[in-house]
This record gives structure tokens, C-alpha cells and sequence, in this order.
């Protein structure tokens, strides 16, 4: 055991009886490196005031109560090692304070209740199986299903996805990562009976799947691997590959002209993404939708601003460059489409062989969106 | 005042289980929890649940296993019971959305685990708690007619005038607010007391409110002296490792690199019956063969990365965040810690108490099928069988029964407690620091070796500590989402806890299962194959004991060897 050494947390303190507004105080504790922040709390708990609330209880990062920020980032208080924060405090203090986009009840505590658990509520999250089951007996269905299934199970409700996501943040009615995960355990699971039903569902929701960004905060900050993104991506495509779901708002589309664009130049070709979009990836059918050119004139803002800073030019615009090694590009797509199956970076099967050296956790991650990107 | 055929006091698996089976016979069911559903630490079994499915398998093997695992203090006719619907308990779960592993085949995939004589433990991952938490919890979700009180804590069971359940009264965390509530029947499903002892695998909600509870209106207690050390637990946080490691291959090695459970184990090796293995390794310890942190090494490294992936993914994480090791790359440290009370309130094979109306399920109930020791892979199941059992006969019971009144002297009453609670002077004891010397003092005295002298010193501390808890400050006294104040509560739960586990340990004088009195080392059939229970004396103050009988059916006791 490292020698114990001294921290300062500064909590975010609100009492809702107090009439008062939220404040900041800051806390002393000792405290070994190695134990967590939520170690820390608990002794201020302990020795100093009974009265600063959060919900904890396992202290292993199972049983999803202590999400909190820290230092801004969106954690399980728990499993963030004391000293780990300590590298990324500003003037020294540990900053603790409720998780974002949920209204705060008290001190560290947030109302699970109005935000996530009602998100998780909209995407039916209960087994529709349409048989009967079969008579003294399990469903048979393949066992790498199940593993695929068991990412998003892995899930324990902490929030802390639904605390980090920027898209909800602007749009409070995004359907979210958590849920969204949750309900790629339905349409991933072969005894659900409705995947293409759920899958239009959330396609057409103009909060559901193409509203999210894509930015990989959820998969960063999600501490059971979750990947709440990657499963986003996954019913993107489920949606679009295999049921061919052409939805209201574009997002088949949009996904298929990003494809198709980056597959032609190696990067964003701008001026082309809009009219591509809308003609589900060609530039012809796109420029014959109505529904473009409303698109358009929202979008002319946006266009102008980057004609004026320089950042577009007419000439840039209209004639995109290739990437240089654009070959390489294209055969990554070759090498991809080829495969018989869809090639899906779960972190559960992701085949990892006796004795090779495999990339760890993040690059994994990061490896599993970046196919997308 | 809110009213149900059916209140479930808890909502882990047992109480998810026998809310859902007693809303299916048509019964209006409520059911409390003082966290959220998937927060309850039904959460932390990783291993898997044990049912004899394969036709090669038998219940029968299962039984046999369960009773020699229990070192032939379980009762047998309730052991066969739960064996015997096993198989039919595991495929509704996988029918309602489990995601069990699968073999080859899409058929159910199964692992091996300590004390079976077959492989029989089916398992998600090493999520299998969590997995079975969150589909049950979904299935509260669907069927809304069962009302959920998520974030409510429980105070007090009420009894009507001829001693019958009547309802309980509870706090809405959330808002502070006291309600009385009216049942037929009142189903406690509140875990175990793992917090008793520090450390401890158990999370920080696992307080023993609903043995406390049953205890104090009179409901005996049994096996409280059988509390298992888990084999496997990560050194001063306590942490669980998975019995699953063990199963899928991993080695237990002391400090001068030998395999020691070829002394202690030669046939089942490190897949001995928990209690076995623990004391196992609290012997190298003792002896000097341990490491200087106090522990042993668990040797995982020997189980293929691909499959560490796949069914120790949980184990993984949890070497990384909180031991700093690379368990497919070096062994963890690891050493005997506290996991589970085989005890609990008695009950027969339906979860009735002795006090009618009052049921009780998972691991605060003592059925017992568990006797001196849990097999790995059987709470799930214990939690399962026979909270649907409860929530069946429950939800039956209450056809055609009157709605109970509860008296509302009893609401008064547990206001004024919680106002007195508010009235203790600042200056007494903190709760933190009464609940820090039970922990030190029961994991001291009262673990995986025990002994008289040490078990009535541990009985004085805890005395004193009854009283210091009576008077012990709170620092918050509001309303809204007062922690402090139910810490202080629980506290005194857990004191009533400590309290029947030692004069119980004091009591039974041999050495069986999780019990081992160095001053009485053997199993001693002859004086000792009966269970002792406790409950208030008139008094209501101090515990009694009592003894009940054994139920053996088919296995006679003999010589536990593995």
C-alpha cells in the first residue's frame, strides 16, 4: 500500500430546503492513491458532514449509482482513482459535482427518474418475442449472438453517457446513449420479434438514431465498455443495410452520401453531402428532391459564413480534391464489403487470439467508431 | 394510505421475482425499495446460477451436492425443491430475455463451479446477476400493475392486535415524507448483512434491515452463525473475485509458489466447497506461507485470453481499476473475505415466517437450503425459487382475505422516533465511527476461524455499541434525501444483526461448515445436527435461543471430504 497522501475535493454543495443557491466547498481528506473518489466523499461523509448526499452502494462500478463529474467529466465516483484525478484538477482541487442534463434533487444527486429512466421507458425495453417458447426448452439461437448482446447488457443504468452527450444537451429529447443501447439488446437479440419495428421506429424519430453526433463522448466516459455509440451505429445500420428503412429524417440518406463521398474522395466532399443526401447518395436523384432545397436555404447560413471566413471557396467547393493514397482508402472499403459477415468490433468477440498482443481498451474503442467515421 | 394484497419489502431478484409471481395470480402488488431496482446487490453474483438441465445431470446430483456443500446442516425436503425446479426456474428466465451464454449448438452453455459434481452453472458472462436483475427489472417495466416504490425505506413492520401482518411504515426517501401501509401479506426480500463486517464484498446498502425488521416483532432467526468468507476477495476494499475464475481454471498459489490445495483438497482441488478453500488459505496465511500483505495469490493467467474476454470480463475490470493488475498477464492477490449469511428469518418452503402474513425470500430468509454453507451458483437460485414460491402463495393467500388496517399509533410511533433521532446531541458518537468498530470487531472475532474468548469479547463490544447507537449523532436533519438519518437506522439493524451472529457462533460448539471453533474442531452430529434460532426474549431486548430440527429425507451426514 503507497503511503496516504492529502486531496482536496470541492464538492458541489445544494440543499433544495435551504432556499438557497448551489455552492462550492472544498474538503480535505487522506487518502492512498489507489482508493477512488467515491473514497474520498465517504470519508468527508465520515469524519466532517453526514450530510453531503449521493447515491453509492457496490464501491465496484456494478452497481451504477455514483455517477458525478469530476474535474467536468462524467464518471462513476467509484471506480476514478483518487490520485488520476489529482492530475487533472485545476488549482489543485478535485472538482465533484452532479451529473449534467438531469435536474439536481440534492448536493450529488440527480432525478434519474425525469431524464433516463423515462428514455429508457420510449424504447420498449422488454423481450417481444412473437412464438410461444418452445416447450421445456431454451430458444436455440447462435451463441455469438448472445456475446453480441452481452456488450449492451453490460450496461448498468449509471447515466453517466446521458450526463457526457453533447446532443442532449441541445436537443433535452434525444432518445440518448443509454436507451439507445438498450434497445440494440432487443434488435440484436434473434428471439425479438419486432427488430424491424423497432428499427423504423427509432429511424423515424426525429430524436432517435440520426440524432446523434457522433462525437464519442458516451464511449469514452462509459465505464462498463458499453460503447453506447458503437451500438448506435450498429442500429444505423441494421436499420439501413438490412432492412433498407428509408426514414423522414434522411438519416439513410445522409449516411449513405458520407459513405459513397468518402469512398470517391477520401474526405468530406461539402458542397456534394446535401444533394447527395437527399438523393440517398446520388448527386442527380438528390438535386430532383424538394425536400433539398428547403435543406438548402436552412442550411445557406451556414454556407455563407464559410464563404466569407475563407474556410470555403468557390473553387474549393466545386472541385474537392482527392486524398492523396485515395487507393488505400477504396481498398479498405474492398476489404470491409468483401467479408461475408458484417465486420462488428464487439468488445466481447473481437477474436483476440491466444497469444497475440491486442490493443487495449480505448484503442478498441475507438477502433470500433472510427469504422464509421 | 397505500394498500396491496401483496407488499414487497426490497427489489433485488427475490423481491423482483416474487412481486411479478404474485402479480400473476392476480393479486395488487406493491413493492419498496430503499435504491433504485438495478441498483440492489443482487447485482454483484458474477458467476452464474446452478440447475441440473442436462439430461446427463440430475437434480437428484444437484441435491446431493447442495447437502454435502452445507455440511448436512440444510434441510433437505427444501433443498430438493429448489433443485428440483431449477431447470424449469432457469428456462422462464431465458424465455423472458436472458442472455445467457450459449454453446456451440445455440443451446445453453454452461461453466464449472466449487462443490458441484457436474459442470451445471449457467452464466452471462460474469454478469450473471446483473443480466438476470435487468431483464426481471424490465419485466417490472412492462407490467406496470406493479407499483413501484423506488427509493423508499422501510422502518418497521405493523402487526394487527392477534399478531398478524398488517402492513409496514416507510420513508419516501426522495421527500421525507412517513406513510403507513396497509398489506395482507408483507414479503421481505432485503438481502443480506454483509456491512456487518469490514471489509466485506457486500455493498453499502446490505444492512440487514429486513432481518432486523422481522427479528424485532418476534420472527426467530436461524443460522445466523453461518456466514461465509468468500475464497476470493481482493485485500482492504474487499472486492469480489469471481468463484467463476476458479471454474474456468485458475490456480491458487501461497508465497513459496506452491499449488497448497493439493493439501487440503486433493481431489477438487481449488473447486472445494467455499468454506474449504477459505480456510485453506487463512491456514497458509497464518502459518507464514502468505504473501506480507496478508493474502494469497489467484493465478489466472493459466485461462486462455480469449475466453477471459468472454466470461471474465467483469474480473478484468476490476483488476485493472481497483487492484492495478493485468489478470491475463500476472496473479491478483487475494485473500478470505466476507460474502454472505447463510442465515436469515426461518421460513418454510412457501417463505412463511412464524408470524402469519409476514414472508420472506433471498438472502435474508433462512429456508434453509444453504445450511453451513452456500455452493457458488446457488443464491441465485435460492433467490429465485423461492421468491416465486412466496409471491405464489402470498398472492393466493390474499384471494377473498380482508385489507388489513394497520393502526395508525404505529406511524406515530416511528415519527417520534425519527424526531428523537434529530433530538440526540451533536456531540455524542458519530454513526461512522460505531458502524467502523462493529466492522473491525466482527471480521476479528467472528470470520473464518472462531473461537469462545473472542466471540464474547466481540459480544461486549457489540453490547456497548447498542447502547452508543441509541445516541449517536446525525449531522442532517432534513427532509429531502436524508442519508444520515437512515444511516443511523440501519445502524441499529445491523447491531441487532451482530448481536444474534455471535451468541449463535457462541452457542453452537463445533466446528461445521462456515462455523470453525478452534476450541471445538470437529463436527459433532451427535449434539450439534440441529439449527439454533434465535429471537427476542420478553424482554424484547435480548436475543433466545432455540433449536429446530434438521429435515433429512434421503442423505444421511457423513465424513465432507473433496
Amino acid at each position: 500500500m503507497a503511503e496516504a497522501q492529502d486531496y482536496t475535493l470541492k464538492v458541489r454543495r445544494f440543499d433544495p430546503e435551504s432556499g438557497e443557491q448551489a455552492y462550492w466547498r472544498d474538503y480535505g481528506v487522506e487518502l492512498d492513491p489507489e482508493r477512488s473518489v467515491l473514497d474520498g466523499i465517504l470519508q468527508v461523509r465520515d469524519r466532517e458532514d453526514a450530510s453531503l448526499a449521493i447515491r453509492c452502494s457496490c464501491r465496484a462500478a456494478i452497481c451504477g449509482s455514483c455517477g458525478v463529474r469530476i474535474n467536468g467529466k462524467s464518471a462513476l465516483a467509484c471506480n476514478t482513482r483518487i490520485s488520476d484525478a489529482q492530475e487533472t484538477a485545476l488549482n489543485g482541487a478535485i472538482t465533484v459535482e452532479p451529473m449534467g442534463n438531469m435536474p439536481v434533487i440534492k448536493d450529488l444527486i440527480v432525478d434519474m427518474d425525469a431524464v433516463h429512466w423515462k428514455k429508457i421507458q420510449r424504447v420498449v425495453p422488454w423481450l417481444l418475442p412473437e412464438r410461444e417458447p418452445p416447450e421445456g426448452s431454451e430458444y436455440k439461437v447462435p451463441a455469438e449472438a448472445m456475446i453480441d448482446v452481452t456488450q449492451s447488457m453490460a450496461c448498468i443504468q449509471c447515466g453517466v453517457c446521458v450526463s457526457a452527450c453533447l446532443s442532449l444537451e441541445v436537443d433535452t429529447e434525444f432518445i440518448g446513449p443509454a436507451a439507445l443501447a438498450k434497445a440494440y439488446r432487443f434488435v440484436g437479440d434473434p428471439r425479438d420479434d419486432h427488430t424491424e419495428e423497432r428499427l423504423r421506429d427509432l429511424a423515424e424519430d426525429p430524436h432517435g438514431i440520426y440524432d446523434c453526433t457522433h462525437c464519442f463522448a458516451c464511449i469514452e466516459v462509459c465505464p462498463k465498455d458499453v460503447a453506447p455509440m458503437s451500438q448506435i451505429m450498429r442500429l444505423r445500420r441494421r436499420a439501413t443495410g438490412d432492412f433498407g428503412i428509408k426514414d423522414d429524417n434522411n438519416g439513410y440518406g445522409h449516411e449513405k452520401a458520407f459513405v459513397d463521398i468518402i469512398e470517391k474522395w477520401g474526405t468530406l466532399h461539402e458542397a456534394q453531402l446535401l444533394p447527395r443526401s437527399f438523393g440517398q447518395g446520388s448527386m442527380i436523384r438528390g438535386q430532383l428532391e424538394p425536400g433539398a432545397v428547403k435543406q438548402l436555404l436552412t442550411d445557406m447560413p451556414t454556407a455563407l459564413r464559410g464563404l466569407r471566413s475563407g474556410k470555403v471557396t468557390p473553387k474549393k467547393a466545386l472541385l474537392h480534391p482527392k486524398l492523396p493514397g485515395q487507393k488505400n482508402v477504396r481498398r479498405i472499403y474492398e476489404e470491409v464489403e468483401g467479408k461475408d459477415e458484417r465486420l462488428e468490433l464487439n468488445l466481447y468477440i473481437t477474436g483476440h487470439g491466444g497469444d497475440e498482443p491486442e490493443p487495449d481498451e480505448d484503442e478498441g474503442a475507438m477502433a470500433e467508431g472510427s469504422e464509421e467515421a | 394510505m397505500p394498500q396491496h394484497d401483496v407488499l414487497v419489502i426490497g427489489a433485488g431478484l427475490a423481491g423482483q421475482r416474487a412481486a411479478l409471481a404474485a402479480a400473476k395470480t392476480g393479486a395488487s402488488v406493491g413493492i419498496i425499495s430503499k435504491v433504485h431496482p438495478v441498483r440492489s446487490h443482487s447485482n454483484a453474483a458474477q458467476g452464474g446460477i446452478n440447475a441440473a438441465l442436462d439430461p446427463e445431470d440430475s437434480w437428484e446430483s444437484h441435491a446431493f451436492d447442495t447437502v454435502k456443500g452445507s455440511d448436512y446442516l440444510g434441510d433437505q425436503d427444501a433443498i430438493e425443491i429448489m433443485c428440483k425446479e431449477a431447470p424449469d426456474e432457469l428456462l422462464e428466465l431465458e424465455h423472458l430475455g436472458v442472455t445467457f451464454h450459449r454453446n456451440e449448438e445455440g443451446g445453453l452453455g454452461k461453466r464449472a463451479f466449487g462443490g458441484a459434481s457436474a459442470a451445471r452453472t449457467y452464466y452471462v458472462a460474469d454478469i450473471t446477476g446483473q443480466a438476470i436483475l435487468h431483464v426481471l427489472y424490465e419485466q417490472l417495466m412492462k407490467h406496470d400493475e406493479v407499483h413501484r416504490y423506488e427509493e423508499w425505506f422501510t422502518t418497521a413492520l405493523v402487526q394487527d392486535d392477534e399478531g398478524k401482518i398488517a402492513g409496514a411504515v416507510t420513508r419516501n426517501i426522495r421527500d421525507g415524507s412517513m406513510e403507513l401501509f396497509a398489506a395482507k401479506s408483507v414479503i421481505l426480500a432485503t438481502g443480506g448483512n454483509g456491512q456487518v463486517f469490514n471489509p466485506t464484498t457486500n455493498a453499502l446498502v446490505c444492512t440487514g434491515d429486513g432481518i432486523a425488521l422481522a427479528y424485532r416483532i418476534g420472527a426467530p432467526l436461524m443460522d445466523m452463525e453461518m456466514i461465509q468468507y468468500h475464497p476470493t476477495t481482493l485485500a482492504g476494499l474487499g472486492l469480489l473475485i469471481t468463484e467463476g475464475a476458479r471454474g474456468e481454471g485458475a490456480h491458487l498459489y501461497n508465497a513459496e509458489g506452491e499449488r497448497f490445495m493439493e493439501k487440503y483438497a486433493p481431489n477438487k482441488m481449488e473447486l472445494a466447497s467455499r468454506d474449504v478453500v477459505s480456510r485453506a488459505e487463512q491456514t497458509e496465511i497464518d502459518e507464514g506461507r502468505g504473501f506480507p500483505d496478508g493474502t494469497v495469490a489467484l493465478d489466472i493467467t493459466v485461462v486462455p485470453k480469449k475466453r477471459i474476454h468472454e466470461a471474465l470480463r467483469e474480473i478484468l475490470n476490476v483488476g485493472r481499476d481497483f487492484a492495478g493488475v493485468d489478470i491475463t498477464k500476472e496473479p491478483i492477490h487475494i485473500k478470505p473475505g466476507n460474502h454472505y449469511v447463510m442465515g436469515g428469518v426461518k421460513t418454510d418452503t412457501d417463505g412463511r415466517t412464524s408470524i402469519p402474513g409476514l414472508y420472506a425470500a433471498g438472502e435474508c430468509a433462512c429456508v434453509s437450503v444453504h445450511g453451513g454453507n452456500r455452493l457458488g451458483a446457488n443464491s441465485l437460485l435460492d433467490t429465485l425459487i423461492f421468491g416465486r414460491r412466496s409471491g405464489e402463495h402470498a398472492g393466493k393467500a390474499a384471494k377473498g382475505a380482508p385489507m388489513p388496517t394497520p393502526s395508525q399509533a404505529a406511524l406515530d410511533s416511528e415519527n417520534a422516533r425519527i424526531r428523537a433521532v434529530f433530538d440526540r446531541e451533536r456531540s455524542s458518537r458519530r454513526v461512522s465511527e460505531i458502524k467502523a468498530e462493529l466492522g473491525k470487531t466482527m471480521d476479528e472475532k467472528c470470520s473464518v476461524y472462531r473461537e469462545e474468548e473472542g466471540l464474547r469479547e466481540a459480544l461486549e463490544v457489540i453490547t456497548r455499541l447498542k447502547e452508543e447507537a441509541k445516541t449517536a449523532s446525525v449531522d442532517d436533519r432534513g427532509t429531502i434525501f436524508n442519508q444520515d438519518l437512515l444511516g443511523a437506522i440501519e445502524l441499529q439493524f445491523m447491531i441487532d444483526n451482530a448481536e444474534t451472529i455471535l451468541v449463535s457462533a457462541i452457542e453452537r460448539k463445533e466446528s461445521r461448515g462456515a462455523q470453525y471453533r478452534t476450541d471445538f474442531p470437529e463436527r459433532n452430529d451427535d449434539e450439534w445436527l440441529k439449527h439454533i434460532t434465535v429471537q427476542p426474549n420478553g424482554d424484547g431486548e435480548t436475543p433466545e435461543i432455540e433449536y429446530s430440527e434438521v429435515t433429512l429425507t434421503q442423505w444421511e451426514p457423513e465424513e465432507r471430504t473433496y
